[in-house]
């Protein structure tokens, strides 16, 4: 029931990538759907009344993989936001200077290539 | 920036700094680590440049000291691992990013074990903390974006 | 030999990220330096591919077993890629010298572009599924930024609408990723190849086929998910729409989608069927309207998206010979398809235009441009005896052997339909007579001429690769076994 949700949350911003006329919106629909991804990668890491993945002097091999969540998606994640972080930082310079060049936002009027 | 947010900035953004600064170093004890905590580092001094203006921001930590303890940061980072090749023994031995700093059984789960990881994670933070750095002081205190400039460099960009 | 090649391999993604952060501390200002760091990197990595041709090796990362840690594998497969990044990556870097002399900030450029050749090596020698993604998104966001380098109109927009696309289908593959380590539990390719050969592939799995499948072509350039390349790869300076096209599609797109459906989830009919048509459907929306262009790199962009089509339907024949026509036209198109580009980018140098119309009679006057594009557009269009003429031979050969009889004339009229409108080029461009406009051009810097003087005698040693059998050429055989030898152990 929960991965639903996670896939409502990609879909709604595969939509607002598909359906925004700014560039500024169409960065945020994006940065939306990378939530809604990693939010499914650390579902799949879930385990029911699971502890957190951390070890001290008490745990075992066999406790900690009994009753530990995975961490293994959380590293996958931490890794993915990051890239995410950059790929967002340029998106952003480059609607910045898409605005010094063609004067606006909206992505109608940022259609000098064609064919 | 009204004088309660300044004050109060003024006395914050020493303990921010030095929270960010235990997240990295206790990397491999708690959660957190590199990335965690070098955002946090980043965080106090976009907090500086957010209340206290851009100059005093730029003051403290300049974009020129930021690019180079980007690039620097990695380069510790692939250096240490590099290094691993050489230094590493046992079952580790000859691999890049080999364990070569050995951790004695009685010292586990103190703040000198876990052998590179403390300083794989202080080179990360070095790293992220001045790339999310440059990234907000680029976007934000050195361009405006204006229509119909006319530029010819490009944009600073940073990897992921 | 052993411990030289193990020591060797993490070197060939250490080596170009070092020296890229290297080039940001020290060459900030000075940009011959950058000049001189990227070039010496770029002719190690060559020589350091030469010297591991025909070693493979499975180098596990920190010394960590193999279903726990990071393995990084090299095979002859990926023997062949690095040869073709290495290569072409060289000669893009002696011309970038000189063609990017009238930019500014050349320093980030050279950094930049050893990122790329970092992310593209990492994808190639990756044995780990997120490990590739990783690298996956270090080129491809390097290459975001070199799109849109110059920051004039076109570029800019064309990258925009390259990075949303590119992060798009970037999510896509996150998503499959994290639905096949749910399924099978690993990462790692070949323990998760293992996996998959006990449950077979029911429901969830072909879900993350699919979205793989999504994913890599996008980065692939293949016909339904094709709409950034004709913007991107014209915008891009020219050496690097030489490096997009030439390498970047194949080193993350065709690669990839190999390994995926031959090693790890295991051949099956409906995988090829998918892929044959995919093929199919790319080489014949790119041919077409790659006549029809008046551009003379979007020609050239949308002509790699039709041999693109012909590699995929060469993987989707999914026999022995297919594969070596495949492997074989992966490699001939990085050599010709960069030196094309690189020829557009010396027109563009010179006259300043890039409308087929308004040129005219460069032979006389860019005479190594002319000639060296005269031995592209003859090996892209299948003129026997160039490399692409053997390439295609033997994609057609394969289709006809295994009963495609249909697609086998499909791909003889798109080979026509090639030459067709390389012709027009080489007549418009090169061959007709200078237009009053254009006289006093100044001929190409030594620099480039010798990229591009490079490149054309890749073109034409690749043709004698053949040489060892049709079933069996130099390097290429083998890296089709790698291929044809199933799941990993």
């Amino acid at each position: 029931m929960i991965y639903s949700l996670c896939l409502l949350l990609i879909l709604v911003g595969l939509y607002g990538v598909v359906a925004s006329r700014q560039t500024v919106k169409i960065v945020i629909s994006l940065v939306i759907m990378q939530h809604g991804v990693h939010l499914l990668l650390l579902l799949i890491g879930y385990r029911d009344g699971g502890s957190p993945p951390i070890v001290d002097s008490t745990t075992t091999l066999t406790s900690f993989a009994g009753l530990t969540v995975d961490p293994l998606p959380q590293a996958l994640v931490l890794t993915s936001i990051v890239i995410g972080l950059g790929v967002l930082a340029l998106m952003v310079a480059l609607c910045v200077r898409l605005y010094d060049r063609y004067g606006t936002f909206d992505v109608t009027e940022i259609r000098r290539l064609r064919g | 920036m009204s004088m309660i947010v300044k004050t109060v900035t003024r006395w914050l953004k020493g303990p921010i700094l030095l929270f960010g600064i235990y997240i990295v170093l206790y990397g491999h004890i708690t959660p957190g680590g590199g990335f965690g905590g070098g955002v946090i580092i980043a965080c106090s001094f976009i907090l500086i440049t957010l209340a206290l203006g851009e100059k005093n921001g730029l003051d403290v930590f300049s974009k020129g000291l930021a690019s180079r303890l980007d690039s620097g940061g990695l380069l510790i980072f692939l250096f240490v691992g590099w290094l691993g090749t050489y230094l590493a023994a046992g079952w580790a031995s000859g691999t890049f990013f080999g364990n070569f700093i050995a951790t004695p059984e009685q010292s586990y789960f103190t703040l000198l074990s876990g052998g590179t990881m403390p300083v794989l994670n202080i080179a990360l933070g070095l790293k992220v903390a001045s790339a999310l750095f440059l990234v907000f002081t680029v976007l934000t205190a050195l361009r405006i974006a204006q229509p119909g400039l006319d530029l010819e460099e490009n944009p600073e960009e940073e990897g992921p | 030999m052993a411990s030289n090649i193990q020591v060797l391999i993490p070197l060939f993604v250490a080596l170009p990220l070092a020296v890229s952060l290297l080039i940001q501390i020290v060459a900030r200002g000075r940009p011959v330096m950058a000049e001189w760091l990227a070039n010496a990197t770029m002719l190690a990595l060559v020589l350091m591919t030469c010297y591991a041709i025909g070693d493979t090796g499975l180098y596990h990362m920190g010394g960590w077993p193999t279903p726990i840690g990071i393995d990084m594998r090299l095979d002859a497969l990926a023997n062949l890629l690095l040869l073709a990044v290495s290569l072409v990556g060289f000669a893009v870097a002696l011309y970038s010298v000189d063609y990017m002399r009238r930019f500014t900030a050349r320093g980030h450029f050279y950094s930049l572009f050893l990122l790329m050749v970092t992310g593209m090596n990492g994808v190639i020698l990756a044995g780990d599924l997120f490990n590739l993604y990783v690298f996956l998104e270090v080129a491809a966001v390097a290459s975001y930024s070199l799109v849109a380098f110059g920051c004039a109109h076109e570029e800019l927009e064309a990258s925009f609408r390259y990075v949303v696309l590119g992060s798009l289908s970037s999510a896509l593959i996150l998503v499959a990723i994290a639905l096949v380590y749910g399924i099978t539990g690993t990462l790692n390719m070949a323990h998760m190849a293992g996996r998959i050969a006990e449950t077979g592939m029911d429901a969830p799995l072909l879900l993350a086929f699919g979205l793989f499948i999504c994913g890599f072509s996008f980065k692939t350039a293949l016909v339904p998910f094709h709409a950034w390349l004709p913007d991107a790869h014209p915008a891009a300076p020219a050496p690097v729409s030489a490096m997009l096209s030439g390498v970047l599609i194949k080193a993350i797109g065709i690669y990839v989608l190999a390994r995926l459906v031959f090693n790890v989830f295991g051949v099956s009919e409906s995988e090829l069927g998918l892929l044959r048509w995919l093929g199919i459907l790319s080489m014949v929306v790119g041919g077409l309207l790659a006549a029809g262009q008046k551009d003379i790199k979007r020609l050239f962009a949308y002509s790699s998206i039709s041999q693109v089509g012909f590699m995929v339907l060469g993987l989707g024949l999914g026999t022995p010979l297919g594969l070596v026509g495949a492997l074989y036209h992966l490699i001939n198109h990085s050599m010709f398809k960069s030196l094309l580009f690189l020829n557009a980018g010396a027109v563009e140098y010179a006259t300043g235009t890039r409308k087929l119309k308004k040129l005219g009679g460069l032979n006389r006057a860019l005479p190594v441009t002319g000639a060296t594009s005269l031995i592209g557009s003859m090996s892209i269009a299948g003129v026997p005896p160039f490399n692409g003429f053997w390439s295609k031979l033997i994609i057609i050969l394969a289709c006809v052997e295994s009963g495609y009889y249909g697609f086998a004339a499909v791909a003889v009229a798109i080979s026509i339909v090639t030459l067709a409108y390389q012709l027009k080029v080489q007549r418009l461009a090169f061959f007709a007579s200078l237009p009053g406009a254009m006289q006093n051009l100044r001929r190409e810097p030594r620099l480039m001429a010798l990229a591009m003087i490079l490149l054309a005698t890749g073109c034409i040693a690749l043709s004698f690769a053949v040489l060892g059998g049709l079933r069996d050429p130099w390097l290429i055989g083998a890296a089709q076994e790698v291929l044809t030898a199933g799941v990993f152990e």
